[in-house]
């Protein structure tokens, strides 16, 4: 058996696969500076069930992290919940409850109901994949925002019902291949778009909704501490590869996720009160190619010489394209790219534009 | 100090008095009266509640959930379509053991659609895992209200306390409304141990493997045998205080000694009464047998009450189509092996709010002396109506 080495040969092997040199030895063994050092909050605990590389995992602990100790949560039925669970385990450090696929928004509803009759300020957090957010827990989230309660709902996005084995959702890009949306002689994948649910969102006119990638922590956190800032309901869609259904090497995940951002598929936009107010500018944008050639979920769009994967190919640029057009996304300011600083760059897009 | 209420608002005053923390609800006929007098309540400063105007019965028995978890007292109230629509959530409920109240303003469920009164919502839900308390009249429905709260505490199962639609939710009636100040005292304060809470933080409905699930409905069903006494120890307690009974978990009335019974749940059962009453000695008397708990299930209370009876009437206000009646296979069930056991001559009546007369005692008891009579049938069905072929 290969004796366990996770910073060693398999880190050497990424880095000079994204060229970069290996790192001479002893240097991942630097000293913590005391900011470093400090005990951090950890809502969710290392040692669930979650796939290698599970971006909803990751985004899930980032969030949590900072939400901090006193907050309760509502759980929709997906991954993150089995993953997490399984009596009599649980990796959880907050209070927490799953009830049903379609609920969370009314559970949290419920739960910030009896934190006010009771004269509490404990934050509830609603967590639900793109399955129970964008498809069937709409309706109850919907009701949740309308009915102003102060929820922070966050909205794990990995684009297919992961939990019940790669179907398609409306989350699910165009194009994009699943279980229930194959590639055949008939079909390129998903024949359908990927719903706007943040503009749905926003246009509720709640005090802010925002979009998030586990590729950017760093920017995610900041969004969800300005979230937990406010007094009102609050929605956050964090981008999260899932390198089972989206077919990736499991160690690219972060690396995907950013050419998701950096290609313009998935914008960072925020909007508060219906307008937008920030956006993760891009420096360098990528090609959709670049994205699509690391995840099998779209290797049939790159058959060569065949005209309908080079039209589904210009499809999604075209949709990548609209989005840099109309957020502005294009930046020239120095690049953010890089996670630690993504939070402190400075900011382009189109401070006034409407959704 | 006797009131005349429309039974909806003596609802929804029952629930004011045991100062819900959370109230949820969605509008259906025929429960909308309660809600919309539980918020004027609210609008008025009488009840300090938060109340959710939510926007479906699937989030209305969702966010009380959400709120009862965190210990929380939750009530919500809902009817017919809105059961079903609920179905989901109120299995989840169940088993997550999490304790709340539900009033049922019992309606037939479409297609075809029928606004109007019958049990096939609740009979919907039979299996869910909810205590089931059914009330004959509306000062039942108040007593049986606020019992409610106190069994769902002490046995933190949720408990749905259903009343008939329009008959009893809109009518208004002579009703005794207990005293605020009595029921503060007799109803002690939530304390729900498992409730969400930052300083001891735990995790609710996690995913359970099969070598758990077996033992975790074994439970269940063992605290719904337990919950038998609960409710009649709450029921005793109530009589204590009021010196009225909510029903307990099975009543009879009439001729004790009887070899005609009569059983009925819900409304009906004052029906019978009344028309024994006034059916004149050729009828003749029965036994009338009130079955309140129908979750759980009273076997052992009703063969007690059965004891004796040479022919048994099941009257069952839904249908089970294929089987029958729901109501009055059950009652067969708990009554088979006796070796006096009762004939069971089981009947569906007053079915999407068909008018059940104070005549139907005279007719039930005509049929039962009918050697040949069928053992289930929809007795008010006027099969001329039909197509010969459908009859």
């Amino acid at each position: 058996m290969a004796e366990h080495d996770p910073r060693g040969e398999r880190l050497d092997e990424l880095r000079r696969k994204f060229g970069r040199e290996p790192l001479p030895p002893g240097a991942d063994q630097k000293e913590l500076t005391p900011r470093e050092a400090q005990p951090r909050f950890r809502g969710l605990e290392s040692g669930h069930r979650a796939c290698q590389g599970c971006g909803e995992a990751l985004a899930a602990r980032l969030v949590t992290e900072c939400a901090g100790p006193d907050v309760m949560i509502a759980n929709a039925t997906g991954c993150l919940e089995v993953f997490t669970t399984a009596w009599p385990q649980s990796s959880w450090r907050v209070p927490w409850m799953h009830s049903l696929f379609e609920n969370a928004g009314a559970i949290a509803s419920g739960m910030e109901a009896a934190m006010k009759a009771k004269g509490k300020n404990t934050k509830v957090l609603a967590f639900g994949g793109d399955g129970g957010t964008y498809d069937i827990g709409f309706q109850a989230l919907s009701g949740m925002l309308e009915r102003y309660h102060n929820v922070l709902y966050v909205c794990y996005d990995n684009e297919a019902y992961m939990n019940t084995g790669i179907q398609r959702s409306s989350s699910t890009p165009h194009a994009a291949t699943t279980t229930t949306s194959p590639a055949g002689k008939e079909r390129m994948g998903k024949r359908h778009l990927k719903k706007d649910l943040l503009a749905i969102v926003a246009a509720h006119h709640i005090p802010y909704a925002a979009a998030a990638s586990v590729a950017y922590p760093a920017d995610l956190q900041r969004k969800v501490r300005y979230a937990m800032g406010i007094e009102g309901p609050t929605f956050l869609v964090i981008h999260s590869p899932c390198p089972l259904g989206w077919r990736h090497d499991s160690a690219l995940t972060i690396e995907v996720a950013r050419r998701g951002v950096e290609c313009g598929l998935f914008p960072l936009v925020e909007i508060e009160r219906g307008a937008v107010t920030n956006v993760m500018p891009i420096r360098k944008v990528r090609p959709v190619t670049d994205y699509l050639e690391l995840q099998g979920r779209f290797s049939h769009l790159m058959t060569p010489d065949d005209a309908r994967a080079e039209e589904e190919r210009a499809h999604l640029q075209a949709l990548a394209d609209h989005n840099i057009q109309t957020f502005g996304l294009r930046g020239d300011t120095p690049d953010a790219g890089d996670t630690q600083a993504s939070s402190s760059v400075g900011r382009g897009g189109h401070p006034a534009g409407r959704v | 100090m006797l009131e005349a209420i429309e039974g909806s608002q003596a609802i929804a005053r029952a629930v004011a008095m045991c100062r819900p923390d959370v109230v949820a609800a969605y509008p259906i006929t025929p429960q909308t009266h309660i809600v919309e007098a539980l918020s004027r309540l609210v609008a008025e400063g009488e009840m300090h509640t938060e109340f959710v105007s939510v926007e479906s019965e699937f989030s209305a028995a969702s966010v009380v959930l959400g709120a009862a978890a965190t210990g929380a007292r939750a009530y919500t109230a809902t009817a017919s379509q809105g059961v079903l629509l609920m179905a989901e959530v109120l299995f989840n409920i169940s088993g997550m053991r999490v304790p709340l109240v539900m009033t049922v303003a019992n309606r037939a469920v479409s297609a075809p659609l029928s606004i109007w009164n019958d049990h096939s919502d609740s009979m919907a839900v039979r299996d869910c895992g909810w205590i089931q308390l059914h009330c004959a009249d509306n000062q039942e429905a108040v007593d049986t209200t606020i019992q409610a709260f106190r069994i769902s505490q002490e046995t933190e199962l949720p408990v749905m306390v259903c009343m008939d639609g329009f008959v009893l939710t809109h009518t208004l009636e002579p009703i005794e409304m207990p005293d605020q100040t009595d029921i503060d005292g007799w109803l002690p304060p939530l304390e729900f141990d498992r409730r969400l809470d930052p300083s001891d933080p735990k995790s609710l409905g996690t995913l359970v493997s099969p070598d758990f699930f077996a033992e975790v409905r074994h439970s269940h069903h063992a605290a719904m045998i337990r919950a038998l006494d609960v409710i009649e120890t709450v029921d005793d307690d109530w009589h204590a205080m009021t010196g009225r009974r909510g029903g307990g978990l099975v009543e009879v009335a009439g001729d004790p000694e009887a070899k005609i019974g009569i059983l009925a749940m819900g409304s009906t059962f004052g029906t019978l009464e009344t028309g024994m009453e006034h059916a004149g000695a050729q009828a003749g008397r029965a036994r009338l047998i009130k079955l309140r708990a129908f979750r759980p299930f009273p076997a052992a209370a009703l063969r007690a009450a059965c004891a004796g009876l040479e022919h048994l009437i099941v009257i069952d206000r839904a249908i089970s189509p294929g089987l029958g009646g729901v109501v009055g296979t059950e009652v067969a069930a708990v009554l088979a092996g006796a070796p006096d056991a009762p004939r069971i001559h089981n009947h569906a009546l007053g079915l999407g709010g068909r008018d059940i007369p104070e005549t139907i005692y005279a007719d039930l008891m005509t049929a039962v002396a009918d050697p040949d009579g069928p053992a289930f049938s929809v007795f008010d069905a006027d099969l001329t109506k039909l197509d010969p072929e459908d009859r």
